[in-house]
């Protein structure tokens, strides 16, 4: 029913009533809790772009900040039609689905490296993919027939995954980047790939980055196959990791 | 106390023996060792400071140097007392001649071996009272500003910049922390040496060096005074500088270490050899100093399911007590780690984390029991995270935890910012007072979920602790027992910088801090 009145060109935020604009923003301000504070923050949304701010909470931090909560309606809005946002293309497959389609398609074993490079000690998203246990239900590629899966760890050199790439004949690195302070992240990632590329590696393997502030976007961008964010699990790792063999005659 | 789980306090006493057992086959190798680390933290405490012009801090440089003429097995109390009695010159002046080249340690014929114990043993006393004195500051201050109700409120600054975590961890004490951690730079703990001076730039923290150290602790001193209660400053003695950076915060009066016996090896990939022989030292120098340590056992909980891996937890918690008094620390500056790391989605996890944190506070009672906020099923979505760390705050009221690490609502998101400090202490606060004695109030029930949970899990860990008893703890660890990390004897970083004691070795600190008076 509402759903045909939207305007998908010209897209406004939603409160309670269409196109009503309504955002909520929280942000601090170095001033001194007081009337003044509040009027600087409403001052500020209004210079954001908004319309009728209404600071609903400010609260003292204590040295002389003061943290705002504001509600404001948005003037602008966006043509949803134009929208492309670059995915990884590759059909959902079940655990299942994908030892089959190694059976079938593969016939061999499929060699996984995952590892947390550089100085990254976060090992949270390698483990959630790699681990026999897996996370939220969805089991770790440890776990999948047809696929022989190393987990690394935390703090692993890019020269030293490469090194183990070569040792056990690896088909896929997957690697994890959780610290993005000063875009460590990007420095590092684009070193494996200049690393790979000056010992010819590249594109005899699948290589494919993950973590919370990574796009598929992103990792192209950097020179991956594949990136993958927050809410990616095992499987769909695994179903890019075997069409991408299949389709770049890697089997 | 009355066991409110019904817990056997057999199955208890049997799992402390065994883990005794665990600690005191382990201990037989640790004091016939020593390592690069335990022996630069010896220089540091004769007095060695500073840095040669590579920027490489003086007490690498004179081990480096006794190492590389092979006299590491004598130890560098030993070839300072030798060439403090040659020379009459101070262990920093002898640092600096081996630094310029010229002094040669192992060149300089040998002393008369009393007036080198004697030598050295002046030295060391003068800094064994320096940390005293600092002990006595810290109860000093306490009685006479005080400090906030327990749990502590515990947050975290980590901007890289020790400045802009002055200025962080000063609001936050004006909010309500008690305790704060300066997190280090994300591959400090890799680092075979400390670095040294104020530093500005980090990796999802602050690098640990002593002159940072002094900053932090100058500003957490001012405006404690200004509250009107004492702030504990926190740091990382973890990783391949453990005892290094123990007795930079001894020297520096921090209060609380984060310590673990076993979780360098597990989640560092350190050389089991050489953490074992590394966390004896830092804990003898963190007993003496009176710093609480925080042992790591919530981390098993981000790799291993808490559900099922929570036996692993108590176990742990067993074995790093041992090893804590067999460093001469107290159980009251134990703060034995666990975390709320339950699947939000299970039923009735509240209930099961009730019983665990209820478990690890009947079985160590003295202990300031570390407790960690839910980071792994964090999302991203604030307003379910900051109930997250609701209710984490109800379970810690609920069973009189010691130190509350608060939790983010932006926790899988950023560092915290400004305003996410304020948001959680409020949090904390409001749940606290609102509950502070449900404790007293509300019983379990006999026989109920929560009791029959605990009993499983203690009889889990007395299963556990039986297994690595007969097992040993380095077959254990190899087999991946704890948070099923797999780590082999020989592997990891480090194994090179372990050296077996020769004759006539050298190490004044552990007799005047294990059996010294405090």
């Amino acid at each position: 029913m509402s759903v045909q009145q939207v305007d998908l060109a010209n897209v406004k935020p939603y409160g309670d009533t269409l196109d009503d604009g309504m955002v909520q923003l929280s942000f601090s301000l170095p001033v001194p809790y007081g009337e003044e504070a509040r009027e600087a923050a409403r001052r500020l949304v209004l210079k954001m772009g908004m319309e009728e701010p209404n600071v609903v909470n400010a609260m003292d931090l204590g040295i002389g900040y003061t943290y705002f909560i504001v509600y404001a309606k948005c003037q602008h809005s966006i043509n949803y039609n134009a929208i492309k946002v670059p995915k990884v293309e590759v059909e959902r497959m079940s655990k299942e689905e994908v030892e089959e389609f190694i059976e079938h398609q593969v016939r061999r074993d499929v060699v996984i490296l995952g590892a947390c490079t550089g100085s990254d000690a976060h090992t949270v998203g390698i483990d959630a993919i790699m681990n026999m246990k897996g996370f939220h239900g969805h089991y770790g590629l440890e776990r999948y027939k047809g696929v022989q899966a190393y987990n690394l760890g935390s703090q692993v050199e890019n020269e030293e995954l490469i090194a183990k790439a070569i040792e056990l004949k690896a088909d896929a690195l997957l690697v994890s980047q959780v610290v993005t302070q000063k875009d460590v992240h990007i420095k590092n990632l684009t070193h494996l790939i200049e690393l790979l590329e000056a010992e010819n590696l590249r594109d005899r393997l699948v290589v494919v980055c993950g973590g919370p502030r990574l796009s598929h976007e992103l990792a192209k961008e950097l020179g991956y196959d594949a990136g993958f964010g927050s809410g990616s699990y095992a499987e769909d790792v695994a179903a890019f990791v075997v069409h991408e063999m299949v389709e770049r005659k890697l089997v | 106390m009355k066991s409110k789980l019904n817990l056997n306090p057999a199955l208890i006493q049997q799992a402390r023996a065994s883990a005794e057992a665990i600690a005191q086959e382990v201990q037989g190798f640790i004091d016939d060792h020593t390592t690069v680390t335990v022996e630069r933290t010896i220089a540091r405490l004769m007095g060695i400071d500073g840095i040669d012009e590579v920027d490489q801090p003086l007490p690498n440089v004179v081990v480096n140097h006794i190492r590389e003429g092979g006299g590491l097995e004598t130890g560098v109390a030993y070839w300072l007392g030798n060439a403090m009695v040659a020379t009459g010159k101070s262990p920093q002046e002898i640092a600096e001649g081996v630094s310029d080249g010229s002094l040669n340690l192992l060149e300089i014929p040998a002393q008369n071996r009393s007036e080198v114990e004697a030598v050295v043993g002046r030295v060391a006393g003068d800094m064994v009272t320096r940390i005293r004195q600092n002990r006595q500051t810290r109860d000093q201050m306490l009685t006479e500003l005080g400090e906030g109700p327990k749990p502590y409120l515990y947050l975290i600054v980590a901007s890289g910049n020790i400045y802009e975590d002055v200025v962080q961890a000063q609001a936050a004490v004006r909010q309500g922390a008690d305790i704060i951690a300066v997190i280090r730079s994300t591959a400090q703990s890799l680092l075979d040496y400390v670095p040294y001076g104020p530093t500005t730039e980090g990796f999802g923290g602050t690098y640990a060096t002593q002159e940072n150290f002094r900053i932090m602790r100058k500003a957490l001193d001012e405006t404690g005074e200004q509250v009107g209660r004492y702030i504990r400053l926190c740091n990382y003695c973890s990783g391949l500088c453990m005892p290094e950076i123990a007795a930079m915060g001894a020297i520096e009066r921090l209060d609380v270490m984060l310590n673990d016996a076993l979780y360098g090896i597990l989640f560092r990939d350190i050389n089991m050899q050489r953490t074992l022989v590394d966390q004896f030292f830092s804990r003898v120098i963190n007993g003496f100093a009176g710093i609480i340590i925080n042992t790591g056992e919530d981390n098993y909980l981000t790799t291993a399911d808490a559900v099922e891996e929570a036996h692993t937890v108590v176990a742990s918690q067993f074995i790093n007590e041992q090893f804590a008094l067999k460093a001469g620390l107290p159980e009251e500056q134990m703060a034995l780690g666990h975390a709320f790391e339950m699947d939000p989605d299970i039923p009735n996890g509240f209930l099961l984390e009730l019983a665990q944190a209820q478990m690890a506070r009947e079985i160590f009672p003295k202990a300031p029991l570390k407790y960690m906020p839910p980071t792994k099923f964090m999302t991203g979505n604030i307003f379910k995270g900051h109930i997250q760390d609701a209710m984490f705050n109800l379970a810690s009221i609920w069973t009189h935890q010691g130190i509350q690490l608060l939790g983010m609502l932006t926790e899988a998101n950023h560092t915290p910012h400004l305003h996410d400090r304020a948001l959680a202490i409020e949090n904390a606060k409001y749940i606290f007072n609102n509950c502070r004695d449900i404790g007293e109030e509300v019983e379990f029930k006999e026989g109920g979920m929560i009791q029959r949970r605990a009993q499983q899990v203690l009889a889990d860990a007395v299963a556990l602790l039986t297994q690595i008893e007969s097992d040993g703890l380095y077959k254990t660890i190899e087999e991946g027992k704890f948070g099923g990390v797999k780590r082999s004897r020989t592997g990891g970083k480090g194994l090179k910088g372990v050296f077996r004691k020769g004759a006539g070795y050298m190490n004044p600190f552990i007799a005047l801090m294990l059996g010294g008076e405090r």
